[in-house]
């Protein structure tokens, strides 16, 4: 049952991911990537990690994709600008096949891999919880959590300044 | 309550390693592949999530919260990227009228 779902998400998460890169109109684009996140999430769950499953859903699904969304909402970005661009078959060719030859190269270097096995005597279920990871992230990573929000705060006024519009600048 | 989840029992950690290389390299053909900006910027972010997946499998795999930690300091990280990536890619929308790549060639000798 478990493995059957593991192999239905993997299935939706490629299919979605491969949309993403290949759909003509970027707001399909962006669809596709809120139902990677998902099915992501799906693994996440799966592999008992309820907090990161959460976040992803929270951060990427909610608050990322959204941003990405209004964006390409606000630029008006469609087919027809789409199909005004520059292309050249060669790239998208040339893109492809160094693309496969990584996956290849990848695949046959980790295919050999020690990856060691479970250890079912020390096995913690519960670490995947917000309870396990709050106390880490409180005591050990406490301070990589403070300089995080020091990171947004800078990536927050920066973003202001960038969007101010200056004076001899053209309206919308 | 301290039972070893299915998908650990069943699915061998290779597994894992084969999906998100696959992933990540989905998205390094969009990247090479596209011409608009934000597409670009929607494809590192599939590679973000590739690399995500494989760090909460091993933390799951070796009952090791430190891998999940990990993936929270990347969410956080890439949020913060992507709000100064979008800022910056409507600035160029503002001043040159397309997210097209190729018309981006400012920094090109």
């Amino acid at each position: 049952m478990t493995g059957n779902l593991f192999y239905f998400l993997t299935f939706i998460t490629l299919f979605a991911a491969l949309g993403v890169v290949f759909s003509k109109n970027p707001v399909y684009s962006v669809l596709c990537l809120i139902l990677t996140f998902f099915s992501l999430s799906g693994h996440y769950i799966l592999l008992n990690a309820q907090f990161v499953a959460a976040v992803n859903i929270i951060v990427y699904a909610g608050a990322i994709m959204v941003l990405f969304l209004f964006v390409i909402m606000f630029l008006n970005l469609n087919q027809d600008t789409e199909q005004t661009q520059h292309k050249s078959t060669l790239m998208k060719v040339a893109g492809v096949i160094s693309g496969g030859l990584l996956l290849v190269i990848m695949i046959a270097v980790l295919k050999d891999a020690e990856l060691g096995t479970v250890d079912t005597a020390n096995f913690d279920s519960q670490i995947g919880m917000v309870e396990n990871l709050g106390q880490l992230l409180f005591t050990k990573y406490l301070l990589p959590f403070e300089l995080v929000s020091v990171l947004f705060l800078s990536a927050m006024v920066g973003a202001v300044m960038l969007g101010k519009k200056e004076s001899q600048q053209r309206h919308f | 309550m301290n039972e070893i989840p299915e998908v650990i029992r069943t699915i061998p950690l290779h597994y894992y390693l084969f999906f998100s290389s696959t992933l990540f390299v989905i998205g390094i053909i969009g990247v090479l592949t596209r011409r608009n900006a934000i597409i670009i910027f929607m494809c590192i972010e599939l590679m973000l999530n590739a690399v995500n997946l494989l760090l909460t499998a091993f933390s799951a795999y070796r009952s090791d919260a430190n891998g999940q930690v990990f993936v929270f300091f990347i969410m956080a990280v890439a949020a913060a990227e992507v709000c100064v990536g979008l800022a910056i890619i409507v600035m160029i929308y503002r001043n040159l009228r397309t997210t097209d790549i190729n018309i981006l060639s400012n920094l090109k000798w």
